[in-house]
This record gives C-alpha cells, structure tokens and sequence, in this order.
C-alpha cells in the first residue's frame, strides 16, 4: 500500500522545510544573474529559499497530477480553468482580511470564492437555458474582472509596499514562497493524498458512471463536493507558484500527457503525478536561471513539453510511433506482393521449383504493377532479409530458398482463402480475389492450418491454381 | 457616503477625458457582443476564451521583432496565432483520444505560457507588459493624438472594425443562423457548416486582436459572452438578442466608465464587473427565465399539487 511511505516522506519533508528556514537570502533577492553559476547553485541546493521553493513545487505538482487524472477523465478540464480565475477575488479578501499576506487568510478566501464560483456555474446551467460552456465562460472573468478590480484598489490604498506579494498570484513566483506557504501546502497535499487513496474506488465510480454510482447507493453529491473542495484547496496551494492564469495547465497537461501514455486509471494517477512533479521542478529551474522570470509560464512549459512527447511518442497511441507501426505494416504488404509477383512468374513459366530462375525486372514490374523506382526499394529490402539475390546489371532478381518459402506461404495463403470464400461462404469465384489480396498477408499459421482442415487439405483453389504445399513442395 | 461624489461628480469633471475611452469600450464591447452571440449558440464559447489568451506569443513576437507597438505586424502577429491555437485545438482532439476541453485547455496554456515568458523577457524597458495582458490598456487612450470626433486612432479602427462585424451579421444572417442552428439542414441547402465555422473563427480572432489591446487577453472571453448571456434570458429570437446584446454593451461600458472613475480602477475590468452586474440583475428579474419567476412559479406549481 502506498500509504505506507506515506508518513516517512512526510517526516523528511518536514524536516527539509524547518532547515530551509533558516533566514537566509529568498530567490529574488540574489543579484548575480549569470545562467551557468546559477545553474551550478540550483543542482547543489545551496540555497535554502530555493530548497523551500522545491519541496513546494514536488508538493503541488503532484497534487495536481492526481486530481488533473480524474478532471481529465471526467471531461471537466474547463471547469478546473474556471474555479482557478474564480479565487482571484477571494485571495484580494484573504488579503484585506490581515493587510499582509497571511497564507491561511488567503487560503480560506481563495477556496471559497473558488468553490461559490463553481456553485454559480450549475446555478447559471440549472435555472437557465445557458450551457455549461457558456457559464464557465461568464463566470470565469466575472470573478476575475472583480478580483483585478480589488488588487487594484489594494494596490492604491497602500501603496507598492506588498503588491509584490499580490502580483505573484497573477503569474506566479516560487521566490515568494514562504516555509509557511510549504507548510500550509504539505498540509494540503496531505490530505489530498489521502482523500484519493480511501475514496479512489468510489472517486473512480462517479468519474466513469454516474448513474451507476447512483444506484449502488454511493453518496453521489457529497463525494462531487468534497471533490470540488480539495480541487479548489490545490489550486489554491498552487497559486503563488503557477499563479491564476496558468494553474489550470498544471491540472490538465501532466493528466493530458498520462492519458496518452497508459491504460489503467491507477497507472495514469502516478504517471500525471509525476509528470506533475517533474514539470513543477523543470519550472522552478528555467525561473531560477533569469532575474525577475515568472515561474508559472515556464513549469506549463515543461508540463507542455512533456505532453507534446507524450503525443508524438506514446507507446501505443503516439503519432510518430503509429506511423512508424503503419510504415513497416505498408513495407511488409508490399514485399510480399513482390515476392508473390516473383512467384507468379515462375510459376507460369513452370519452374516454380527452381528458385534459380532469373528473372527480368521489366517483367515482375508489369506483372506488380508499380513503377520500376518502387519496385527498386521492394527489392533492395528484400535483398537485406536475403530473400532475393541481385543477377547482372539491370536489377534482374533470382529467388533464394528463404524468399521462396515467404512466396509460397502467401500464395498459399491467398488461394486457401479464396477457396474458403467460395466452399464455405458461397462467395462467387470471380468475387473472391480482392478479399483475399488483403487477407493473405495477415493470417495466422494456426488460421491457415485451420482452414486447410476444414477443407480437407485442398490442393487447387477456385480458378484452378495449385495451392503450393505448407512445406515448399 | 457622499452619492453625490460618487455618481455625478466622474461626469462632470472628468467627461472630456472620458470621452474616448468610453467610445472605445462600447466598440470592443459592442464587436464583442456581436460575434458573441454564435459563440453562446454553438456552444463553443470557451473557443473565445482560447483565441484571446493564444494571441499572446504571436503579439510578443512581432513587438520583439519590429520593436513597435504599431498595429499591422502586431496584427498579422496576432492573428496567425489565433488561427494556429484554433489549428491546434482541431487536430489536438480528432487525432488523439483527448477530448475537446483537454485539447483547448493543453493549447492555449502553453500558447499563452510563451507569450507571457517572451514578454516577461524582452518587455520590461518597453510598454508592453504585463499589465496590459491582465488590464488593457484602455485608460491610456486619452493622452493619445485624436485624429476623429476627438478620438485617436486605435478607436477609429476598433469603430470600424464593430461596423464590418455588424455588416458582415446582417449580409450573411441567414446562413449564419440555419448553421448554427441545424448544420446538416445548412447543408442540405448548400451552405458549407464548416466554412461557416471557419470564417466566424477568423472573424472572431480579429475581434479578439482589435480588442486585445484595449482589454488584455483574459478579459475578453467575459465582453464575448456576457451580453448573449444576459439577452438570451430575455428573447428567443436572434435579432432580438443581438440588439439586446448591443444595448448590454452600452450601459456595460457606460457602468464600466463610472466604475473606474469612482473607484480608481482600469476601466476593462471594470466593465467586465458592470457587464456582469447586469448579467446578475436579468439572471433574477428575467420575465421567464429570472430566478424570481422560477420561484414564483414552482410555489404556484406546489399549491395547485396541494390543492
């Protein structure tokens, strides 16, 4: 259980906080600005404000990852883009409440304006005929026009003192990040774990089937709510660092690339939770580099980065590697075309059992029907697997005993097929050929031998053609 | 509280200055509302929303490259990425197993995440900043060279622009509607849907770039959707709701106007604030859809079950 590790790394986490507070200078106060020395700071960890900045970046990236998994299945990546424009008022509040940024003040305004603005969002789609799009949309930069309006009257009233400390909300800033933010956020990301390791079963019922949830009497309501809570308390925690504009990425894009990359929802949680993670830190490292960068634009990057990869790249699902994986099919059918044309050709001639027969490559072009520059490609890759051999100048092929057996097997194949359309599926004969043009390239030898039995081991197909024996005889 | 202060005085003193920024947020607001309304009917409103934070590279981009905050580069700048993010957003969804709101959510982060870091970047000894993304840059409006009416150039365009989108509604009306409504009956009469969407997408990335300048990048979604929110709670019918949805832009950005005087705030989110206010009094009004009417008729429906 993965519980288990749960507490320890815990304890070290809370260790790694308290020695990082020892008062030192924060991120943005250093002054050296050069890329190469402040790369060699971030990977030795001199810094202590930096170490802060990390422990919370792993901390809400993971979080993130985990939620985002379940937003992500549920088709409600918006909805979390919503709820974290809809706290902006809320942290305006949490800052007028102490004057000063007061985490837990923040904390509590920011979650519940996030959560009221997703309430008002199924108000708006319950009592009138506006859609879901629609409402997300009104609610989203309503709350948000009202919280720039505050920030900005903060800002006239008191003065540039601690605006900075407000901005970072904006875009984020990881510098800012106090042991008391980390604190706060340790304590978050602590019970959002926990929440989706006891209720994932139940997390995963309503995810995928609502009325299914329904009827095995899970408490639909309250379990959405208590979703939405902990949405609205990690979006909140990853504010200061990703700031509002851009928390909803670190939602959906570590979830997004998982998604992409496994099958199984419990594999998708670790992997989007360590993506999470890793484009949280990659963040943190990109800001650190320059003076004065925010960080929220560049962990979304690394989040997108890691996506894109993800997109191209997924074992299965990736677009590159589907292509590779339909290229090589496409090579595979066209090589045994050639082949089967070779053998055609021998076959007519009557020496289909003398594999030494050249033959012209003016002659297996018209009998394959392609142009010669395509053909060239057929054999010279036929010649790398050693089923042909090169004779004289002009690209005349002979058959060598392996490219023999291929030929025959999807001869063989071919002409079972057809006798097996027109004998058991009462498919005219002069209908058969082109079904049996695609199949004959991808039957099993299992198949093969099944049909040959159902047939009672044929030895011509429908158009008369000797259907050459399994062994090459 | 002195009413007197804060209702009359903005207008007295301050009407001159006043002047063109309020002319330019009725013509965002007005373009905004129109275009807005086949957003909210085709469901696709959150589109707006990622047209107008994709813009953000290509802007940065062609600020850095010719150094000047002149329209037509930005422009071009603009609405090439507007059309990629729309691109993006297409192939993202139909070539993959995510699904359309993971597809807009991925793109426009990440086209935005660029923007921000260019700009962060390369803006700070220059006027493109942050706070123009955020805020707009509205307010500055009144300390520029007037070439019209006393108002300066950018908000000529902006007029104009709200023209072209307004003729442009009336001359393809019908098409528009029987798309946007029922796509195979469109095209069952020979008009292609999915040009349809095209062209309202290219249309809506040049509103939203006219507006991006005047409002920044977030806001705009709130100037799409907020007056064909308000309206379609007022009328079924489509020419009904677009005018209602110009007269929301009209007193949004008259409220708007005041809001910023009184309270000392930039005058695009605070439109946003009246335009949403004004949401929030229809939304319980509403003669048929209001929440008082919905209240008063489910006591009505209970006491006829009772009786």
């Amino acid at each position: 259980m993965p519980a288990r590790y749960i507490t320890p790394l815990l304890a070290v986490f809370l260790l790694l906080i308290l020695a990082a507070d020892a008062q030192a200078a924060r991120i943005g106060e250093l002054t050296e600005n050069d890329p190469w020395q402040q790369a060699r700071r971030f990977f030795t960890f001199a810094d202590p404000g930096l170490r802060l900045g990390l422990i919370g970046a792993l901390l809400f990236g993971a979080t993130c990852g985990l939620l985002g998994s379940f937003i992500v299945v549920r088709k409600m990546a918006l909805i979390g883009d919503a709820i974290s424009h809809a706290v902006l008022p809320g942290v305006a509040l949490g800052f007028l409440w102490s004057m000063d940024k007061d985490p837990l003040a923040i904390l509590v305004g920011a979650t519940v304006a996030g959560l009221t603005g997703s309430l008002v969002v199924e108000l708006i789609q319950r009592t009138t005929k506006i859609k879901q799009d629609a409402a997300l949309g009104i609610v989203l930069a309503s709350f948000f026009a009202v919280g720039l309006c505050m920030i900005r009257m903060i800002q006239n009233n008191d003065g540039a003192s601690r605006i900075t400390g407000l901005k970072s909300y904006l875009f984020g800033d990881v510098a800012v990040l106090g042991s008391q933010d980390v604190l706060t956020i340790t304590g978050v990301v602590t019970v959002t774990v926990l929440l989706v390791i006891l209720l994932y079963r139940q997390l995963l019922t309503i995810g995928f089937d609502r009325e299914f949830a329904h009827s095995i009497g899970l408490p639909v309501r309250l379990l959405d709510g208590l979703f939405q809570l902990f949405l609205a308390f990690s979006i909140v925690v990853a504010l200061q660092a990703v700031g509002v504009v851009l928390v909803s990425a670190l939602l959906i894009t570590p979830a997004a690339a998982a998604y992409l990359l496994v099958n199984r929802m419990h594999h998708m949680l670790w992997v989007a939770a360590a993506i999470g993670m890793f484009s949280a830190v990659l963040g943190v490292f990109f800001s650190f580099l320059g003076s004065d960068l925010p960080t929220g634009p560049f962990m979304v990057l690394g989040a997108s980065s890691v996506f894109l990869v993800a997109y191209l790249f997924a074992p299965r699902h990736g677009r590159v590697t589907r292509w590779l994986r339909h290229r090589s099919r496409r090579r595979d059918v066209s090589n045994e075309n050639t082949l089967k044309s070779i053998y055609r050709i021998l076959e007519r001639d009557a020496v289909g059992h003398d594999p030494g027969k050249v033959v012209k490559i003016d002659r297996l072009a018209g009998e394959r029907r392609v142009a010669r520059a395509d053909l060239n490609k057929d054999l010279r890759r036929l010649r790398r697997i050693g089923a042909v051999k090169f004779s004289g100048q002009g690209g005349d092929v002979t058959l060598t005993g392996s490219g023999l057996k291929q030929a025959q097997r999807v001869v063989r194949n071919h002409r079972l097929w057809e006798l097996y359309l027109t004998n058991e599926a009462d498919y005219a004969s002069n209908h058969v050929h082109d079904d049996a043009e695609k199949i004959e390239h991808f039957l099993s030898e299992e198949k093969v031998a099944e049909i040959e039995r159902q047939l009672d081991y044929p030895d011509v197909d429908p158009h008369g053609q000797p259907i050459p024996g399994r062994g090459g005889a | 509280m002195n009413l007197h202060r804060i209702f009359v005085e903005p207008w007295q003193s301050h009407a001159v200055h006043y002047w063109p920024v309020f002319a330019m947020a009725l013509f965002v607001t007005a373009a905004c509302a129109l275009i807005g309304n086949y957003l909210v009917l085709r469901r696709i409103s959150l589109v707006g929303d990622a047209i107008s934070h994709s813009v953000l590279p290509g802007i940065a981009i062609a600020f850095i490259m010719t150094g000047s905050r002149s329209g037509t580069p930005m422009f071009i700048g603009a609405l090439v990425a507007g059309v990629a993010a729309t691109v993006f957003i297409e192939v993202l969804h139909s070539r993959s197993r995510l699904k359309q709101d993971a597809a807009i959510g991925i793109t426009f982060s990440t086209l935005f995440a660029i923007g921000v870091i260019l700009i962060s970047i390369h803006g700070a000894h220059t006027d493109l900043d942050l706070d123009c993304v955020l805020f707009g840059k509205m307010d500055f409006l009144s300390g520029r060279e007037p070439v019209f009416l006393g108002l300066p150039g950018v908000a000529v365009t902006m007029a104009a622009l709200a023209l072209c989108v307004g003729v442009l509604i009336i001359l393809f009306y019908k098409e528009l509607l029987v798309s946007s409504f029922d796509p195979s009956l469109a095209a069952s009469m020979g008009i292609n849907p999915r040009l349809v969407h095209y062209l309202l997408m290219a249309v809506l990335s040049v509103v939203v770039v006219g507006a991006f300048t005047s409002v920044g990048a977030i806001l705009v979604i709130a100037m799409l959707i907020l007056p064909a929110a308000t309206s379609c709670m007022l009328s079924d019918r489509l020419w009904v709701m677009m005018l209602l949805s110009l007269l929301h832009a009209l007193i949004s950005s008259l409220g708007g106007v005041h809001l910023a005087v009184a309270l000392q705030v930039p005058t695009a989110p605070a439109s946003v604030v009246a335009g949403a206010g004004l949401f929030a009094i229809v939304w319980v009004v509403s003669p048929r859809q209001g929440l008082i009417s919905l209240w008063l008729r489910s006591r009505r429906g209970n006491r006829e079950l009772a009786a």
